[in-house]
């Protein structure tokens, strides 16, 4: 969907250039996030995509055009656009600024009225409370939650996202992170996404392209960054932790047992992830758990060995 | 006093509807024509860094300048009456709305401006639809503070030939007739807190809803 | 020019009598509104009364405001030093007023902790923290008094403006340029060197 081929850019100020002939191939409905270091040109890239910044060489072809050969202006209206401090437009209504988009492309007001109350739905506000409110008059939470609606409006097959979540507490951050990937899997989007946190990278992303210094140094998948560092500068800037981050990536249910489990075994959710199951069983000194689905039945046992070897099944199989 | 002053207007109502008249006339003349030069002026300045600074500074050298000097300084070489009167006064009334002007366009935040780019509004989409609408209350407390500054000025204006209520005041000074200095002093205060409040409501009106302080 | 050279003295007089008046003025007006000034700053209603009443003090035309004084002080300087002070009033109370509120009330609290007392507080914490916003003040009240004090020639209180007027009645534009470029160059002057100070104290407390 999105193709970067020897993307290059250099700043006036700058001794190196910020983008060092990077090449990327994202595939359609895929969130790509870019991560690394400060300064290492994961934004600048990012901007490059809808031409914000342009690139002194190299390529961006966006579905099968050539981004360099459009109208910027045209271009960005068909690309969805959420920044980490929003922007939203303070002289108007939480409904103007979802339309504006449909507005520059000429939508009837009777398509845009209904467009605007489905994405606030969409990004679960209350229509009839929000649409006349005004952006001052909202949490940091529901601003960046009209960024994503607003970014929406108009349908966009692509989302380019500048750490969107990263101005937000902890609780709000993840509690969006969930929502808009929930949101991602009803729509169908190829998403381009920034941050600087190794952790929403690997739950956001499909695959996750690591940068420095202007260079791409790997792209993969989450478990493969995790499970194969390219070089030593992945393996540190993944964390030392990266075995039970690929814990995090695996779920409960596929690693338990159908056996009973003991009396006092701790209560594991079914729907969760084998490192919070690790850190239940770890925190009481047990070596299995009872695993019980939404409704409180248990369904069977999760043992330490299981996790252990999950670990290790995967590790083999990757050989 | 009063009602002398007040029977001097019912006795010489041309004299006064004339002199009035002529003051308005400076006032808002020098006014639009100020603003027609300092709020383009001003937009492109908040552009370009060097030339917002630089017009900043000059704006403040200007807004320093005492009135009755520059009003003086025009007289030598355009002359007396309304014309060299309205140049003077023009080039008083600027400082403020430029000051202001620049002052409203590079306050809008960054990010919105970035946004707006970003979502593919042209540039002059983003000028007229973002910068513009959120600078507005800004620059019309810009034009009210001119306001008040011209019309205080347009007194000065008697003392190169501009007419004006100035004219009373001076006359009234002059020979010692404080009914005929009060028939300049007292409208012409009214009309000075007229101005401040008419920009002051338009001020007002004219903030976006959503910029509106609570 | 030349005129200027050779009646030099006759300018550097009228600047004298220009400085003495304005610095007069200038006083009285920050002694009166710093009394205000620290007043209102820990009672908003008479900060908002002052504000009002300066308010409009300020709205009114200058010369109007001089002609006005007439009837109850004359002609002279007095009616133009109760002018100036009358003009001040809003840009310097509002000015002191805001620079003490804004002291961060933590700065306040440990002063207070240490034992200080509230004259104490405000003596060596307070208005010393206030003093850039104080500063830039009293710069903009300068430059209005040195314009007021122009116009106060008129009515005979002395000053740059005598030379305006003198020029303008007799038709004799080099005295005329000598007034007015004077009072610009002092009206400039003392605004760019207040400006000065204000950066000064500024840098000095950011630190």
């Amino acid at each position: 969907m999105i193709t970067l081929t020897a993307l290059s850019k250099r700043f006036a100020n700058g001794a190196a250039p910020a983008v060092d002939a990077l090449s990327l191939d994202i595939g359609e409905g895929e969130i790509c996030v870019l991560i690394g270091p400060s300064g290492c040109g994961k934004t600048t890239t990012m901007r490059m995509i809808n031409r914000m910044v342009e690139p002194d060489s190299g390529t961006i072809v966006v579905g099968d055009r050539d981004v360099t050969r459009i109208d910027p202006v045209e271009l960005r209206r068909s690309i969805g656009y959420v920044i980490q401090q929003v922007g939203l437009f303070p002289h108007m209504t939480i409904a103007e600024n979802i339309a504006t988009v449909p507005r520059l492309l000429g939508w009837d007001n009777a398509q845009i009225g209904k467009r605007v109350d489905e994405l606030l739905e969409r990004v679960h506000m209350d229509p009839a409370r929000d649409r006349n409110r005004y952006p001052r008059e909202l949490s940091g939470g529901q601003k960046q939650r009209v960024g994503v609606a607003r970014a929406l409006a108009a349908d966009p097959p692509v989302m380019l996202m500048d750490e969107p979540f990263g101005a937000l507490d902890p609780i709000t951050r993840e509690s969006l992170q969930d929502e808009f990937l929930r949101i991602l899997h009803e729509l169908r989007k190829t998403i381009v996404f920034v941050t600087h946190d190794i952790d929403e990278a690997i739950r956001m992303g499909t695959r996750i392209a690591i940068m420095r210094a202007g260079k791409l140094v790997q792209y993969d998948t989450p478990e493969v960054i995790l499970a194969r560092p390219a070089d030593p500068f992945v393996e540190s800037f993944v964390g030392a932790d990266r075995a039970l981050k690929r814990l995090s990536l695996l779920a409960v249910d596929g690693h338990a047992n159908n056996e009973p489990p003991p009396a006092d075994a701790p209560r594991i959710a079914r729907s969760g992830n084998l490192r919070d199951a690790l850190s239940s069983l770890l925190s009481v000194e047990a070596s299995c758990g009872a695993v019980v689905d939404v409704n409180g039945a248990v369904t069977g046992t999760l043992t330490l060995d299981a996790i252990r070897g999950a670990f290790a099944v995967k590790a083999e199989a990757r050989r | 006093m009063l009602a002398d002053a007040w029977r001097y207007i019912e006795t010489h109502p041309t004299q006064f509807v004339t002199a009035l008249g002529v003051h308005v006339a400076l006032s808002a003349c020098a006014l639009a024509i100020a603003a027609l030069i300092a709020i383009p002026l001003g937009i492109v300045a908040a552009r370009r860094a060097g030339f917002a600074l630089a017009a900043i500074n000059a704006a403040n050298i200007g807004r320093t300048l005492p009135s009755l000097a520059v009003l003086a300084l025009v007289m030598p070489i355009l002359g007396t009456g309304f014309a060299p009167s309205l140049v003077a006064l023009t080039l008083l009334a600027v400082p403020p709305i430029l000051t202001n002007t620049i002052a409203g366009i590079i306050g809008v935040e960054r990010d919105v401006v970035d946004a707006a780019h970003g979502m593919g509004m042209t540039a002059r989409d983003v000028l007229h639809r973002i910068e513009i609408p959120i600078a507005t209350p800004i620059v019309f407390a810009g034009l009210r503070t001119s306001a008040v500054q011209v019309v205080s000025g347009a007194v000065l204006a008697a003392f190169i030939g501009g007419g004006g209520l100035g004219d009373f005041i001076t006359a009234g000074i002059a020979m010692m007739a404080v009914p005929l200095l009060l028939v300049g002093a007292i409208p012409v205060t009214l009309l000075s807190l007229g101005a401040d409040y008419l920009f002051g409501t338009l001020e007002r009106r004219l903030t976006p809803q959503g910029l509106r302080a609570e | 020019m030349q005129w200027f050279l050779r009646n030099w003295d006759q300018v550097a007089i009228a600047l004298w009598e220009h400085v003495a008046i304005s610095l007069t003025a200038l006083s009285i007006a920050f002694v009166l509104s710093l009394a205000i000034g620290i007043v209102a700053a820990r009672r908003p209603r008479i900060y908002a009364a002052t504000l009002g009443i300066a308010g409009f003090l300020y709205t009114i035309p200058t010369l109007a405001f001089l002609a006005l004084l007439i009837p109850i002080v004359g002609l002279g300087r007095t009616n133009a030093i109760i002018a100036m002070v009358a003009f001040s009033l809003l840009i310097l109370v509002r000015n002191i007023t805001t620079g003490i509120r804004t002291v961060p009330a933590e700065i306040v609290d440990s002063a207070r902790g240490m034992g200080m007392s509230a004259m104490q507080i405000l003596a060596k914490v307070e208005l010393p923290l206030a003093s850039p916003v104080i500063v830039a003040g009293l710069r903009v009240a300068a430059v209005t008094v040195i314009s007021v004090t122009v116009v106060a020639a008129y009515i005979n209180a002395g000053g740059l403006g005598t030379l305006i007027f003198n020029g303008i009645a007799s038709d004799h534009p080099p005295k005329i340029w000598a007034g007015a470029l004077t009072a610009c160059a002092l009206a400039v002057g003392v605004d760019l060197s207040l400006a000065a100070i204000e950066r000064r104290l500024r840098r000095s407390h950011a630190g």
